[in-house]
C-alpha cells in the first residue's frame, strides 16, 4: 500500500471516490477498440469503457459475456489519456484481479456481462483500483458501497436505447434518498431493515441528502436529451453504451450528448446539439423484452 | 471577500466544481458557478475544478469562453487552478490528446498524468509556507505534476521527491492536488485573500 516516497498511501477510499468526483458532468462511453476509444476522447468523453461487445450486440448475440482480451484493453489503455474502465463479471473477483493488474482506472463489476455468481458480488474492498457498480434502487446502491463501490450507476436496461429503465431507477434512487430526509433515528433503523443495508449508511444518506459516492446513470441513453434528462433528475454524469457506437455518425452524436450533459439545463444549446445526428441506434421497447432478458435483474 | 463586492466563480463546464463553490460558501464567499461568457464577466475570481483537462478545453472553445477567459487572465484577473485546473492555466501542456489547448497564464510546463494510472493516485502530507502549519494533506488523482517554472514563478510545494505541485505566478495560483476535497480551507482562504487584494 505504499511505495518508495514516505508516507503516500495509495488505493484509499478517498482517491477511490475521488476519481469519480473528477468525472462529474461528463459522458462516459462504451467503446470495442482503441479506433472508438480515440473518438470518444476527441468527441469529450470524460473516460471510456473498454469492453469486447457493446449491450446490444451482446444483447443480439447471445452467449456468455465476459472481460474483454487483455490485448484489446491494453490497446484502448495506449490509445487514449482519458480514464480507462473496464468490466468484470458480477462475483468473479478473479476477473477484476487481472483487470487490475492490467492497471485499468474503474471496474465496472457489471450486469452487462453474464454473472459468475448469483449470490455474491465480489469483495472490493480487497482491491486498490475503485469499482461501480450498477443498482435499480437505494438497498442495492448501498449493499455495493458496503462491498467497497467507490461510484454508482443507476442500471437503466443497457442496449435497448429506451431510457425509460433509466428513468425509473434514477428516480427510485433520487426518490428514496429523499424520503430518508424526514425520518427520526427510530424510523431510520426501519429504513435500514427494509433496504436491507447497514444502518450507520442509512443514517449517513439521511443525513447528507445524497449518497457517499457520485451517482451516475447508464442503461439506455441514446440522445442529447436523453442524456440531459438524466442530468435533471439529478445524476452527477452519463454512461453511454451502445447509443453512440451503434448510432449513423458516432463521432457527432458523442459531442452532442456531451454538450448536452454540461447544459442540461439549457434547452436552447440541447436543440442545437440535437440537430442533423443522422440515424440513432434502432432500439428495442423494453417492454417488448422478456424478462429472462433484462439485464437489470441480474445483481441484487 | 467583502460582502458587497462581485462574486467568485468556479468554471463548472465538467469536473467538481460543486466541492469548490461549497467550500467558498462556508467561507462565506458569494460562489457562482461559471459556464458562460456573461457569467465569467460578473466574477472577481475564478476557479478551475478538478476535471479532464481535455473535456475542459473542447467544451470552453466550443461556448466561447476560451477567449475572455484568456482575456480576463491577462488583465490581472486572479485565478486558481486544481489538477485539470493547473493544466488549463500552463503555458505548455505535456502528453496532451491531439490539438489540445490550454488556457495559459502560468509560465510553466505542466505534465498530465505524470504518476500513471489510477493505481498510482495518492494521498500525503504536504509543507506548504504560504499557508503555514501544519503541513496539508493532499490528494492526488491521477494528478500532473509542474516540470518546468520560468523566471516569474514561485514554486509553493513540492513533493519529497523535488517534483514541483503547487505555484504562484502573480494572480494566478496552480495545485496538481485538490483542497476541496479534504475539509482544510487554508488553500481556498489564500486564494480569497488574493481576490480581495486584486479587487
Amino acid at each position: 500500500m505504499s511505495d518508495n516516497s514516505t508516507s503516500n498511501q495509495l488505493g484509499t477510499n478517498r482517491v477511490k471516490r475521488g476519481l469519480a468526483e473528477m468525472l462529474k458532468g461528463g459522458v462516459i462511453m462504451d467503446v470495442v477498440t482503441a479506433d472508438q476509444a480515440k473518438i470518444a476522447e476527441d468527441a469529450g468523453a470524460v473516460a471510456v469503457m473498454a469492453l469486447e461487445r457493446v449491450p446490444a450486440d451482446i444483447r443480439a448475440q447471445g452467449g456468455v459475456a465476459r472481460m474483454s482480451d487483455p490485448d484489446l484493453i491494453d490497446g484502448i489503455i495506449a490509445a487514449v489519456s482519458i480514464p480507462v474502465m473496464a468490466k468484470a463479471r458480477i462475483g468473479h473477483f478473479v476477473e477484476a484481479q487481472v483487470l487490475q493488474a492490467l492497471k485499468v482506472d474503474y471496474i465496472d463489476e457489471s450486469e452487462v456481462l453474464s454473472p459468475a455468481d448469483y449470490v455474491n458480488h465480489i469483495d472490493k474492498w480487497n482491491f486498490d483500483v475503485p469499482f461501480v457498480c450498477g443498482a435499480t434502487n437505494l438497498g442495492e446502491a448501498l449493499r455495493r458501497i458496503t462491498e467497497g463501490a467507490a461510484m454508482i450507476r443507476s442500471k437503466g436496461e443497457a442496449g435497448t436505447g429506451d431510457v425509460s429503465e433509466a428513468t425509473k431507477h434514477i428516480r427510485t434512487i433520487r426518490g428514496e434518498i429523499a424520503a430518508l430526509a424526514g425520518k427520526s433515528k427510530d424510523e431510520l433503523y426501519v429504513a435500514a431493515k427494509e433496504l436491507q443495508a447497514p444502518y450507520d449508511l442509512v443514517a449517513e444518506v439521511a443525513a447528507a441528502g445524497k449518497l457517499p459516492v457520485v451517482l451516475f446513470t447508464a442503461g439506455g441513453v441514446a440522445t442529447p436529451a436523453d442524456a440531459a434528462l438524466m442530468m435533471q433528475l439529478g445524476a452527477d454524469g452519463v454512461f453511454v453504451g451502445s447509443g453512440i457506437f451503434k448510432s449513423g455518425n458516432p463521432a457527432q452524436r458523442a459531442a452532442a450528448i456531451v454538450k448536452a450533459t454540461t447544459f442540461f439545463d439549457d434547452a436552447q444549446i440541447i436543440a442545437e446539439a440535437s440537430r442533423g445526428l443522422g440515424e440513432a441506434m434502432v432500439g428495442i421497447n423494453v417492454s417488448d423484452l422478456a424478462a429472462p432478458h433484462r439485464l437489470a435483474d441480474r445483481g441484487w | 471577500m467583502a460582502g458587497s463586492s462581485a462574486p467568485v466563480g468556479v468554471l463548472a463546464l465538467q469536473g467538481d466544481f460543486r466541492e469548490h463553490i461549497a467550500v467558498l460558501r462556508g467561507l462565506g464567499a458569494d460562489a457562482i458557478p461559471v459556464r458562460r461568457p456573461t457569467e465569467l464577466s460578473e466574477v472577481s475570481g475564478l476557479i478551475i475544478p478538478g476535471g479532464e483537462s481535455s473535456v475542459m478545453d473542447k467544451l470552453s472553445r466550443m461556448f466561447g469562453l476560451a477567449e475572455p477567459l484568456k482575456a480576463a487572465i491577462a488583465s490581472g484577473l486572479p485565478v486558481w487552478g486544481t489538477c485539470a485546473g493547473l493544466i488549463m492555466l500552463a503555458d505548455r501542456v505535456l502528453d496532451a490528446i491531439d490539438g489540445q489547448e490550454s488556457f495559459g497564464g502560468l509560465d510553466i510546463a505542466v505534465r498530465r498524468n505524470a504518476f500513471g494510472s489510477q493505481l498510482d493516485s495518492f494521498e500525503t502530507e504536504l509543507d506548504i509556507p504560504v499557508v503555514g502549519e501544519p503541513s496539508l494533506h493532499a490528494v492526488f488523482i491521477r494528478a500532473p505534476v509542474v516540470e518546468s517554472v520560468g523566471v516569474g514563478v514561485t514554486t509553493l510545494a513540492s513533493l519529497h521527491d523535488g517534483r514541483v505541485v503547487a505555484v504562484e505566478q502573480g494572480n494566478l495560483l496552480g495545485t496538481s492536488f485538490h483542497p476541496e476535497m479534504t475539509g482544510d480551507t487554508r488553500f481556498h482562504e489564500y486564494f480569497l485573500g488574493k481576490v480581495a487584494a486584486a479587487a
